[in-house]
C-alpha cells in the first residue's frame, strides 16, 4: 500500500534537488533528493506514494529538476496548502500531479507522515482507507488536468502540433 | 484601474480587457536562458518537436553557473551550449561575461513594456526596468521556445511603498530583507508585487534590481518599479531603446486596498536574516557579535557594481579580521572592470579579499566553491536555504555588502554603523 510522506518544515529546491548535484544524471541527483532533512526517504520512497508538504511548496529555484526528481522516484502526486508558483507550473509541465488542499483537511488527525494513503487523479483525493476517510483536493483547472494526463507539456504541445497538421491538411 | 502588471500584459496579450484571474496567452518578447536549464534541457525537447527557436534574435544565452568549468560534466554542458547557440544562430551569446540577471540590462536587452521570460527564479529582475519578467523551468521554456507564446494567470498587484529616505548605510537590500522579515516567503502569492514611493525614486537602478531580484524571495511572479528618468537614463546609456509610449509610463496602485503595504524608509535600520530563510531577518543589531567563518560578497543580488562599492566604503584604507575570509565574486566582467578603474578592486585586495570569478559562485552551491561542514557565512546573496551554499550543516546569514563588509572587519556580525560614523 503506498504510504504518505508528511514533511512540517519548508520544503524548497534546493534541498529536492541539491546544487552541487545538478550537473549529474537525474537518477544520481535523486539519489540526493531531500537528503538534507529526510536522509532515507530517496532509498524507501515507493512508487505511488504521496508527498505532503506545509505551505509554500517547492519555493526557490527554476530548476524544474525539484519537481523531476519526484515524479522519477515515483511520486504519484504532491499535495500542499500552497506551491511557490514556478514549482507548480514546473510540476505540472512535467506530467506530476500537484494539488491544492485546504488548511483544515490539511490539519486531518489521520494524515500522518506514514499513513497507507491513496490518491486518485480523477476525484482528486486522498484515500486512507484503514480509517474509512476520504480528503478532498481542490480540483485542477481543465486545462491543467489536460496537460497532466497527456503527460506534461511536451506531449500535450506534440499533440496540438500534430492536430495543427491535421487541420492544414484537410 | 488598470495596475502596471495590467498594461503589461494587456500589451503582450493583445487583449484589451482583461481582469486578475483570467488566463492569457501572451507573446513573448525575450527569452534568456542559462547554461544550466539552458541548452542541455530545451534541445531535447525542441529536436523532440523537430523544431527551432522561433525567433533567434529573442533569445539571449548567457553562462553563469557552471563557470569556472573545472570538470568532465561541466566541460561537456558548456560545449553543448556553444554548439547549440551555433546551431540556433542565436547571436545574443554572453559567454563567461557575468550573471544573467546583471548581464541582461547592461547589454541594453531590458527595456519598458517588454514580455520576458528568463530560465531563473532571480528573473523578477528585469522588473527594475518596467519589464513584465519572471522565471520559468525549462520544460516551459522550451515550450516557449517552440511557440514564443506562454500562458499566465493575470496576478492581483501588490504595492510595496516605501515612504521618507534611508538614512547612511541602509540599502535596498536592507528594505528587501524588511519586507521579507515582515510578509514572509509566501507573502508574494505569485502575484505581481511592484515597488514604489519616495524611497524607491531615489534609487539607482543596480539598487532598484536588488529589489526586483528578491521579488523571488516573497514568491511574486514579477518586481515591478514603474519607469522614471532614472530608468531611461540607464537604458539609454547601456545602447538600449525605450519606445515612447513608455518613456514616461508612471502608474502605481494595487488594484485594491488590501494590496498596499507601507513601509518607513527612515526608520528601517540594517538587517540580518538569519539561517534558513530570508525572512528570518532582524535588525542587524540583534546579531551583534554573532561569530562567522566567510563573508561573501556574490551573486546577482549582492556583487554589482554598487555592491562592490559598498564593501569598498567599509574597507577602504582597512584590513579584515585575523579569523575570517573575504570572498568577493564581482556579478559581471563590466562591473568588475569598473571597479577596477574606480580603485574599488584595489580596496578590497589590499583589505584581504580573496576574488572568484564572474559567476553564480557559492550562491548557488553548483560547484567547488561552496561551504564545508559547520562552516558559517555572512552573505549579501538573495537565499540562505538549508544546505544550498554547501553542507547541509553549514549556516547563511543575509544581510547587505555594508553590513558584510563590517562584520568582514570586525570578525564578527556588525551593523556597519559601528564602525563608520557616516559615508
Amino acid at each position: 500500500m503506498p504510504r504518505l510522506w508528511k514533511f512540517t518544515e519548508l520544503i524548497d529546491t534546493d534541498v529536492l534537488a541539491p546544487g552541487f548535484y545538478m550537473k549529474s544524471p537525474l537518477a544520481e541527483l535523486a539519489t540526493h533528493c531531500l537528503g538534507a532533512i529526510r536522509p532515507e526517504f530517496a532509498d524507501a520512497v515507493r512508487p505511488g506514494d504521496v508527498m505532503l508538504s506545509g505551505p509554500n511548496m517547492g519555493v526557490g529555484s527554476s530548476r524544474e529538476q525539484a519537481a523531476e526528481v519526484l515524479k522519477f522516484l515515483g511520486i504519484k502526486a504532491v499535495v500542499a496548502p500552497s506551491f511557490a508558483g514556478i514549482f507548480y507550473r514546473n510540476a505540472i509541465n512535467l506530467g506530476l500531479p500537484a494539488f491544492t488542499i485546504s488548511p483544515a483537511a490539511f490539519a486531518h488527525p489521520k494524515l500522518e507522515d506514514g499513513a497507507s494513503v491513496r490518491f486518485t487523479f480523477d476525484t482528486a483525493e486522498l484515500i486512507l482507507a484503514d480509517h474509512g476517510v476520504t480528503i478532498e483536493l481542490e480540483p485542477l483547472p481543465q486545462f491543467l488536468r489536460e496537460m497532466i494526463l497527456d503527460g506534461g507539456l511536451v506531449p500535450h504541445l506534440e499533440k496540438r502540433f500534430l492536430a495543427d497538421a491535421d487541420e492544414r491538411e484537410r | 484601474m488598470e495596475t502596471l502588471s495590467q498594461k503589461l500584459i494587456a500589451k503582450a496579450s493583445g487583449l484589451e480587457n482583461i481582469a486578475i484571474g483570467d488566463v492569457v496567452v501572451c507573446n513573448v518578447d525575450l527569452a534568456m536562458i542559462h547554461d544550466s536549464g539552458g541548452p542541455r534541457r530545451v534541445k531535447p525537447i525542441l529536436d523532440r518537436l523537430n523544431l527551432r527557436v522561433w525567433d533567434k534574435d529573442k533569445v539571449v544565452v548567457v553562462t553563469d553557473h557552471y563557470v569556472p568549468a573545472n570538470n568532465d560534466e561541466t566541460r561537456g554542458i558548456q560545449a553543448l551550449t556553444k554548439e547549440w547557440v551555433r546551431d540556433q544562430g542565436i547571436k545574443n551569446f554572453y559567454d563567461e561575461q557575468g550573471i544573467c540577471h546583471v548581464v541582461l540590462p547592461e547589454r541594453g536587452h531590458l527595456t519598458p513594456g517588454k514580455f520576458c521570460v528568463g530560465g531563473d527564479s532571480h528573473s523578477p529582475t528585469g522588473g527594475a526596468f518596467g519589464a513584465y519578467m519572471f522565471g520559468i523551468g525549462a520544460t516551459e521554456m522550451a515550450g516557449v521556445l517552440a511557440t514564443g507564446s506562454i500562458w499566465l494567470k493575470v496576478p492581483e498587484t501588490i504595492l510595496i511603498k516605501w515612504d521618507n529616505q534611508l538614512s547612511p548605510l541602509v540599502t535596498a537590500k536592507d528594505m528587501m530583507l524588511a519586507i521579507c522579515r515582515k510578509i514572509g516567503m509566501g507573502g508574494g502569492r505569485y502575484q505581481a508585487v511592484q515597488y514604489a514611493g519616495e524611497a524607491i525614486r531615489a534609487l539607482g537602478m543596480q539598487d532598484r534590481m536588488t529589489l526586483s531580484n528578491m521579488a523571488a524571495e516573497l514568491g511574486a511572479q514579477v518586481g515591478l518599479i514603474a519607469p522614471d528618468e532614472t530608468t531611461i537614463a540607464y537604458i539609454e546609456n547601456m545602447g538600449g531603446v525605450v519606445a515612447d509610449e513608455w518613456r514616461d509610463y508612471q502608474i502605481e496602485v494595487p488594484d485594491k486596498p488590501g494590496n498596499l503595504l507601507n513601509f518607513d524608509a527612515a526608520s528601517l535600520s540594517p538587517q540580518i536574516a538569519a539561517p534558513h530563510s530570508p525572512a528570518n531577518a532582524d535588525d542587524a543589531e540583534a546579531f551583534r557579535n554573532t561569530p562567522f567563518d566567510i563573508a561573501y560578497i556574490g551573486a546577482c543580488t549582492g556583487a554589482k557594481y554598487v555592491d562592490l562599492l559598498a564593501a569598498a566604503k567599509i574597507l577602504d584604507g582597512q584590513h579584515i579580521a585575523n579569523g575570517v575570509t573575504l570572498k568577493v565574486a564581482p556579478a559581471s566582467l563590466r562591473d568588475q572592470e569598473r571597479a577596477r578603474e574606480d580603485g574599488i578592486m584595489k580596496i578590497l585586495e589590499d583589505a584581504g579579499a580573496e576574488f572568484l570569478g564572474n559567476s553564480c559562485g557559492i550562491c548557488a552551491g553548483y560547484g567547488d566553491d561552496r561551504l564545508t561542514e559547520g562552516q558559517v557565512c555572512i552573505s549579501s546573496t538573495a537565499r540562505n536555504f538549508k544546505g544550498r551554499m554547501g553542507a547541509a550543516s553549514s549556516a547563511v546569514y543575509l544581510a547587505s555588502p555594508y553590513t558584510v563588509a563590517a562584520s568582514a572587519l570586525t570578525g564578527v556580525m556588525t551593523d556597519p554603523r559601528q564602525v563608520v560614523e557616516r559615508i
